[in-house]
């Protein structure tokens, strides 16, 4: 115990360095170079980053591409401490509870890039004149794409949290730090994990806007792959587009390698059971991690800071854990309810004055109808993608090896963005002077389409083999199989990937509605290419108008389409 | 009896493909004959691929080799007149109770209300009216193996095969539908020519079956036949039924001639090689069949039949516990008994610290690996070696399941004596104890 107080140098016996410690060595050193050189760029002035245009040479492409990858991991790290608080404290707090979730459920469907034409302003001031401004301004829409879904699972991990467990905590007396690190944080873990590269996926799908915006006169473009891509759009350089397309990739492995796997294969310690379809898994880094001596002092240096934790009582969380066995108190109720009733009241005034400043009723009648176009399109190209996807779904995940395969590009094409096919869908559709309306809709579903298809494996692998066999042994085939074995079995996976594919391509719209390759723009009626346009006029009333009534439409389909819908898919169609 | 058997299962054998490219053989030249009117019960430990040729003989995974003939005709796919009945069950849990029963009869095209008409038929011979509209979820295990029966039975097979059926369920609700079973089979009643029953479960083969293959392990082999020609229905204190069921105990503990892996001084003690495969009993266990065996009223020897209806274990369960202690030279186990060692007794009487030396001993003396393992961790400077080491070693003599099962029972044994320690996180043995 008191050796963990010293020095780590000195507890060692002998440190031997071994093949592993070369690795990491190398890795921290890079890591280091790299994060100083990231540093100082932050400083600059905005001027001089406007001066020095972005270079189509797809040598500055690996410049880029660390820049973006860098952006993306401080999101992460963002959404992370936004989830630990976020949720524990919507888990914890009954009253905070009631505010918080359903704020996340209507964040959850504000359009990713609404964020960046509202918040752009605030976040250009807070640094004047410099590029971390601007920095922030991506790494927020960034954030803003990673950080609800990963805050809404540790939330329901929290809830779930076996009694037994939460009690045991309780008897052995751990302060709420402690028990937060040795009992939360762990249990949410597998589902953290797995949303924490959901979201990745997502966020590289808004780095294309999100590095190179303009609100109005002003015109920002940061150095890194989005901006490379926007620009060679702009060039029409289909050949710089490739190695765009090259270079995302790469950056998508090397996060594969370096982040996730190692994380996945460290989280299947926190499972609280073995379940079956997981195979182990196993990662060369976290085999480094856990080799690699220098790694292993580095990591009880923090395990120190750690186990220091318990010393710092929370005063704010003590008397809580006492309220939670007594009735709570009828006057902090009142409180609480009149503090609500206040700002809620306060919301409203403001929405009415809003309102009442400059947008009429027939311009809310205009948005909605938009919305109403937008609506057909995505509930057409869900349908359509899900008489695509399930059948080969359900083909691939029945034969594990395919699916092994097809499970990492399908989750690879779900990351990829868009834009990067808009130069060949407008060719042709200059080409064959086809309908914009019609014929831009597709780009909606292009990065979504995928959650059906990797969820559909994924429900198909679940089938028991006893099931499977006893469907061979009865000598079900053909239409009959499909009816009663297939479709039920993967119902409720298919659903997961039909919401989170909804989801998105409202988000998509505003990208995919407007289209633009090089000086050629073509536009869909719908509600995407209205917020837009009112985004690139830096109209901001109907900017804010747009994208209220977009969460509006999404809001609703959830609560009174998806969310019945996946209740009873859940209570009959789930394998126990 | 026919001249042509119902089914006819000639020289079967069935190897899996290892991610290596080496094969894996489960199942060796196994002949069987399934004649109309007979249970037929094949009992074996767990690895003895008796469920492996439950599948091949329901054409689910045709074998890699010889030959399954049902009614003088191939089977290379799910033959018409065999039905399988499920250890989980296999329900589709999206479906009712009649569903699910009828499913059968939708595949093969009978029209809805003749469908209707057997399924509910089928249903009340079972025992399951009322429960037509329910769905799987909501029935208790006894009543959802039941819809498993219902839904083989219903397309009025030939054969019934069974794979462990009431192996998931508790003992009373295990012993009330054998019995159900048992009346229904007897009195003629079930849609079905003859059953083969997979089973590690003694009592319930002998109980059922009016003839018995022996499966050895690895790989899967009929060592041996044993007929029981007692009349229906049997009782188990009945000294015949006894009889049967030690010698089925017998047949289970002999070894055949040439599976022992051992060296030339392992007449009696099987497996002194580092190759021999460990099956994972945890030191609890031995302790209490030490405890167990040595106080009254066996004094330190004891029939194996006995003791497992005395502990309410399985054959499954309580071989291995033997054979573990045999290995350690904490008991001998011969024709269906158990004899406790002189350090075996001892042990049964000691201390937790006296019983950690002496299992110590024991351990490093008698269990090769465990003995090799200890010495690389001396010889090495840092006294520390990965797992993965060890691992391929064990390759060399055994498939990859087997030797993680068989490092796995190392270390835990390791544990308990103190000879070694290891790391799960970090994959390496070493010298050092935490304490």
């Amino acid at each position: 115990m008191i050796l963990d107080r010293l020095p780590i140098s000195i507890i060692r016996k002998r440190f031997v360095p071994g093949r592993w410690d070369v690795l990491a060595f190398l890795l921290v050193v890079a890591l280091f170079i790299y994060l100083a050189e990231a540093a100082h760029g932050l400083t600059q002035s905005l001027d001089r980053l406007q001066a020095t245009p972005i270079s189509l040479d797809p040598v500055s492409l690996i410049g880029y591409s660390a820049r973006t990858a860098l952006r993306m991991l401080v999101a992460m790290v963002a959404s992370l401490l936004f989830t630990f608080s976020y949720a524990t404290l919507a888990a914890k707090s009954r009253r905070a509870e009631m505010v918080l979730v359903p704020l996340l459920d209507i964040l959850q469907s504000v359009p990713v890039l609404g964020f960046i034409s509202i918040t752009i302003v605030f976040f250009l001031s807070l640094t004047p004149g410099r590029v971390a401004g601007a920095e922030l301004v991506a790494i927020f829409a960034i954030f803003t794409a990673q950080a609800w879904n990963m805050a809404f699972s540790f939330y329901q991990s929290l809830r779930s949290i076996p009694d037994e467990l939460q009690d045991v905590a309780r008897s052995l007396r751990l302060s709420p730090w402690l028990r937060f690190w040795r009992l939360e944080v762990p249990f949410g873990m597998p589902a953290l994990i797995w949303n924490m590269m959901m979201s990745m996926s997502g966020g590289w799908f808004f780095v294309v806007a999100s590095e190179a915006f303009s609100v109005g006169h002003t015109t920002v473009t940061l150095p890194g792959v989005g901006s490379y891509i926007a620009l060679a759009i702009e060039r029409r350089d289909l050949g710089a587009i490739g190695w765009a397309i090259g270079a995302m990739f790469i950056v998508i492995l090397i996060f594969d390698q370096l982040l996730f796997r190692p994380l996945i294969a460290s989280a299947d310690w926190f499972r609280l059971e073995q379940e079956t379809g997981f195979a182990s898994s196993s990662s060369w880094v976290l085999t480094m991690l856990r080799r690699s001596q220098l790694l292993n002092l580095m990591r009880r240096s923090f395990a120190a800071v750690l186990h220091g934790g318990p010393k710092i009582r929370l005063a704010i969380a003590a008397p809580d854990e006492r309220r939670r066995n007594s009735a709570p108190k009828w006057w902090t109720d009142v409180l609480w309810y009149g503090f609500l009733l206040l700002a809620g009241g306060f919301a409203l005034w403001k929405i009415v004055w809003f309102v009442r400043e400059g947008i009429d009723l027939a311009e809310v009648r205009h948005v909605v109808v938009l919305g109403l176009y937008t609506l057909l399109r995505v509930i057409v190209l869900i349908a359509v993608a899900s008489l695509l996807w399930v059948p080969v779904g359900v083909y691939v995940g029945m034969r594990p090896r395919l699916a092994s395969v097809v499970q990492p590009i399908a989750q690879f094409l779900s990351a990829f963005p868009a834009n990067l096919l808009f130069p060949v869908v407008l060719s042709a559709i200059v080409l064959f002077k086809l309908s914009p309306n019609i014929w831009l809709s597709p780009l909606m579903i292009l990065g979504t389409q995928w959650y059906i298809l990797f969820n559909v494996i994924v429900g198909a692998s679940a089938l028991p083999v006893d099931l499977r066999h006893a469907s061979e042994n009865l000598r079900i085939r053909g239409w009959l199989w499909w009816r009663r074995v297939a479709l039920p079995a993967v119902f409720p996976f298919y659903l997961t990937g039909a919401i989170t594919a909804s989801g998105g391509s409202w988000n998509a719209s505003i990208v995919a509605e407007v289209a633009s390759w090089g000086d050629k723009r073509l536009e869909a009626l719908g509600l995407g290419a209205y917020i837009a346009d009112a985004t690139v006029a830096g109209d901001f009333r109907r900017t804010v108008l747009g994208i209220a009534v977009m969460s509006l439409f999404v809001v609703l389909l959830n609560r009174f389409f998806w969310r019945p819908l996946y209740a009873r898919a859940e209570r009959k169609f789930r394998l126990q | 009896m026919n001249a042509v058997p119902l089914l006819d299962v000639q020289s079967v054998c069935q190897a899996f493909r290892k991610p290596d490219g080496d094969e894996l053989v489960v199942l060796e030249g196994v002949n069987l004959t399934l004649r109309e009117g007979e249970i037929v019960g094949l009992l074996g430990r767990s690895g003895s691929g008796k469920s492996t040729l439950l599948r091949a003989i329901a054409g689910l995974s045709p074998p890699s080799g010889g030959e399954v003939r049902y009614l003088g005709s191939p089977v290379d796919q799910p033959a018409a007149g065999i039905s399988m009945v499920f250890q989980s069950f296999a329900l589709f849990p999206w479906l009712t109770v009649l569903e699910n029963v009828q499913l059968g009869l939708e595949a093969i095209g009978l029209p809805p209300a003749q469908r209707r008409k057997r399924s509910l038929q089928a249903i009340d011979l079972i025992g399951l009216d009322g429960y037509e509209s329910a769905y799987p979820r909501e029935l208790s295990g006894g009543m959802r193996q039941r819809v498993g029966f219902a839904r083989a039975l219903v397309v009025h097979p030939n054969i019934l095969l069974m794979d462990e059926p009431f192996s998931a369920l508790d003992v009373l609700t295990a012993e009330t539908l054998r019995n159900d079973f048992l009346d229904l089979w007897g009195e003629g009643q079930l849609p079905i020519k003859a059953v083969l029953l997979v089973t590690h479960n003694i009592e319930e083969a002998v109980q059922m079956c009016d003839r018995l293959l022996i499966f050895s392990t690895h790989p899967g082999r009929v060592v041996s036949e044993i007929p029981i020609d007692l009349p229906k229905p049997r009782h188990a204190l009945d000294p015949r039924f006894r009889a049967i069921v030690d010698r089925v105990y017998v047949e289970m503990t002999a070894r055949p001639p040439g599976e022992s892996r051992a060296g030339p001084k392992s007449e009696r003690f099987p497996g002194t090689g580092i190759g021999t495969i460990l099956t994972h009993v945890s030191s609890n266990l031995l302790s209490g069949m030490l405890e167990a065996v040595s106080g009254e009223p066996y004094f330190g020897k004891a029939d194996l039949p006995a003791i497992a209806q005395a502990l309410q274990m399985d054959a499954d369960e309580l071989l291995p516990v033997a054979e573990a202690l045999q290995m350690l030279r904490f008991a001998e186990v011969e024709g269906g008994d158990i004899r406790l060692t002189e350090a075996g007794l001892q042990f049964a009487h000691e201390d937790t610290d006296e019983r950690k030396r002496n299992f110590y001993r024991h351990l490093l003396t008698y269990v090769p690996m465990a003995a090799h393992i200890r010495r690389v961790l001396d010889e090495r400077a840092s006294h520390t070696a990965p797992k993965t080491r060890f691992l391929d070693e064990l390759e060399d003599y055994m498939d990859e399941e087997a030797a993680e099962q068989t490092l796995r029972t190392c270390i835990s044994w390791g544990r308990y004596s103190e000879a070694f320690a290891y790391d799960d996180q970090r994959q390496v043995f070493s010298l050092e104890n935490p304490a």
